[in-house]
């Protein structure tokens, strides 16, 4: 789950790590307020940026300085409800501009392949880090934190050295890596970037200071972490991923026209690949897990069936853990309560398969196909959804 | 012969008495697998399967009791990391965990206590592994089966089944199939897994299915090229067609900063010699053309 900035900020801001004041605004008049208590207090400028979780809203023009209180309150008024990516607007963040004198990249990731947590710098913040890696890989310096001890003062001072922080701002850097990684385990984090980290002129001298946040939360460990389940942003997110996360679904809406239900990730990327092969498109991923039973194929059918694109329905069930008859149960009756009745293709081997198809057959719905394999199943799911295609 | 699992398996089920636990115990049983005992805490002196097995409050009375030399856990995602330690603590060397959705940063320290003990765990978040004919730990159904010389490795569960059956109806059989799971701290990963099939007598091709995210398969096609010249190898990517930055089911089946695409997995593959399929369905096909014979 990733957080939004102002949500990041105060997780570092619990960890001790130096992030100037800020203010989140909803209305343009709140932006106003704050920006004018920032002037008052002798800030030059202010920093205007817009709270979305997509990337790239510096780009889409929803980070922008402001030099007084009304110029600030036009800026909020164009950035609060301007549309990034498909996102509305509705938060902005509110702070004194920094006087940067050199922008840092610091982070704390997954390392996958070495399996422990890597921290990560380079010299050249400010700018998307995957630009960085991409062209200069040797300009991100990498080290990891022992998996028992954490990330101790010789990593940091190591990573500060490397970065040519060491001879001016060694001690707050070792703090700020060491907060970074405390703000990543204490939260269940599986990223946390601050990116920059920037040297700037305050009134009490040069320091470094956290300007820019991101936070990524391990899903798996959200039932440890009620506080940052509140974090979440439902306003932002798809109402169908909001329906699926309850349902306890594995959803995402495609741009095609054949619905698909599929036990298992895996294999649910494997029918939505084979269906773009076949020429056809994919309207959705969907794996319905493990031991799916009747109210869980009622409900990703409902799903399904909540978008209007859908032309045909593919399901693709490998019986394990899923038995096949309990699955053929819920699809005759998820059919019976929807009005909008599409072509359907399914295809139920392992556990129980022949119960299963006893149970489809017997349902008489002409609308309904079996198959026997899955390269079947797509072949007749592609051609059910052209037909309809064609025939609307 | 076979990998990991097998006629020497003494196995001990952790979580036994719960409801995934307890059915898929005595899947395992009746496929023939030898089931020795079985722990959960506050349950020890029951004794649960058809063919009875003793229950236990501790893996340590498990293993100095029954001699149990590998586990599988069943136990719910709170207690799976503990569950893998203490089998650890018992000197238990080869762990299934079969648990998913345990938090990644509680991984780093399992698999890092797991590895200075000399252990082997596989998973989580995983189906286990089947060696044909002998035993099946895990989830993985035994009736898809046929016994043979090929090896199947896969980050993916129903996945795998689909593969697995793919090759049965080719008349190709299998030695050993094991599933490493999903999830982005894994105990094993595929080399771990590619070198024991190696090494493994039984075993003379090996399929590896992968998915997107993460770059085992391009570290696992870098190591094939290096130490199993001459052995088929066929693979299988899913998510060719994923969107990049959505996790597609897995935790760690993402496309995130233009890493981990199944265009860099194919490429990486097919460069070290392996036959890359775009269908589950071509597998076997290119297995034959490699000059595996049906068994």
């Amino acid at each position: 789950m990733k957080l939004q900035e102002y949500h990041a900020k105060r997780l570092l801001l619990a960890q001790g790590l130096p992030v100037p004041d800020y203010s989140v605004a909803q209305t343009v008049a709140e932006a106003k307020a704050a920006a004018t208590t920032y002037f008052a207090a002798g800030a030059d400028r202010v920093v205007i940026k817009a709270q979305v979780l997509v990337g790239g809203r510096g780009k889409a023009g929803g980070v922008k300085l402001a030099a007084t209180a009304q110029e600030a309150e036009q800026v909020a008024a164009r950035i609060l409800g301007m549309d990034i990516k498909g996102t509305t607007v509705r938060r902005v963040l509110v702070a004194p501009a920094a006087d940067i004198v050199a922008e840092y990249y610091l982070a704390c990731v997954l390392d996958r392949a070495a399996r422990k947590v890597m921290l990560m710098g380079s010299a050249e913040g400010g700018v998307e880090i995957e630009v960085v890696a991409a062209e200069r890989p040797d300009a991100i310096k990498q080290l990891h934190a022992h998996p028992l001890l954490g990330l101790l003062d010789h990593h940091a001072r190591r990573m500060a050295f490397a970065l040519g922080l060491g001879s001016t701002h060694l001690r707050e850097f070792v703090t700020i890596a060491k907060g970074l990684y405390a703000t990543m385990i204490v939260n269940d984090a599986d990223l946390v970037e601050i990116n920059p980290l920037a040297i700037v002129n305050t009134p009490s001298g040069v320091e470094l200071q956290c300007l820019d946040a991101k936070v990524t939360i391990d899903d798996s460990a959200l039932d440890r972490h009620s506080e940052l389940e509140a974090m979440r942003d439902i306003a932002e997110e798809d109402p169908v991923d909001v329906e699926a996360r309850e349902q306890g679904l594995s959803f995402i809406r495609l741009e095609g026209n054949i619905g698909c239900m599929v036990n298992g990730a895996g294999l649910a990327m494997t029918t939505m690949d084979l269906i773009k092969r076949a020429g056809g498109e994919p309207a959705n991923f969907l794996d319905i897990g493990g031991g799916a039973k009747h109210d869980k194929v009622a409900a990703a059918m409902a799903l399904i069936l909540a978008d209007t694109h859908v032309k045909a329905i593919l399901v693709n069930i490998f019986g394990g853990i899923a038995r096949g008859d309990e699955v053929a149960h819920g699809l005759v009756d998820a059919r019976r309560m929807q009005e909008r009745h599409v072509p359907m293709v399914v295809r139920i081997v392992g556990t129980n398969a022949d119960e299963a198809a006893r149970i489809l057959s017997e349902a008489g719905d002409p609308d309904l196909q079996t198959a026997a394999s899955l390269d079947d199943a797509v072949e007749k799911a592609v051609a059910a959804a052209t037909a309809a295609v064609v025939a609307a | 012969m076979s990998i990991l699992v097998g006629s020497d398996t003494r196995l001990l089920v952790q979580g036994i008495t719960g409801r995934e636990g307890a059915f898929h115990a005595q899947q395992m049983q009746d496929y023939g697998t030898n089931i020795v005992a079985g722990m959960t805490p506050g349950k020890g002196g029951q004794t649960a399967l058809e063919r009875p097995v003793p229950v236990f409050n501790t893996c340590h009375e498990a293993v100095s009791a029954q001699g149990a030399n590998t586990s599988v856990i069943y136990v719910p995602a709170g207690g799976a990391p503990d569950a893998v330690l203490e089998a650890v603590d018992a000197g238990i060397k080869t762990i299934f965990c079969i648990t998913e959705h345990i938090p990644a940063l509680d991984m780093l320290k399992v698999v890092h206590v797991v590895e200075q003990a000399g252990a082997r765990l596989v998973g989580p978040n995983c189906p286990g592994a089947t060696s044909v004919g002998t035993a099946k730990v895990g989830i993985i159904p035994g009736t898809i089966h046929r016994p043979g010389h090929v090896g199947v490795v896969s980050r993916s569960g129903t996945l795998t089944y689909e593969v697995v059956e793919a090759l049965t109806e080719a008349g190709i059989g299998q030695s050993t199939c094991v599933g490493i799971g999903g999830d982005p701290i894994a105990g094993s990963g595929f080399i771990d897994i590619l070198s024991l099939f190696r090494d493994d007598p039984e075993t003379n091709a090996v399929v590896l299915i992968g998915e997107i995210g993460g770059d085992g398969e391009e570290r696992a096609a870098e190591w094939i090229a290096a130490n199993m010249p001459g052995v088929p190898v066929a693979s299988f990517i899913a998510g060719r067609t994923a969107p990049p930055g959505r996790r597609m089911g897995h935790a760690g089946a993402i496309i995130s900063g233009g890493r981990g695409t199944a265009q860099s997995k194919v490429a990486a593959l097919e460069a070290a010699g392996v036959r890359v399929a775009e269908t589950p369905s071509q597998i076997p096909q290119l297995l034959l053309e490699m000059g595996v014979r049906a068994s």
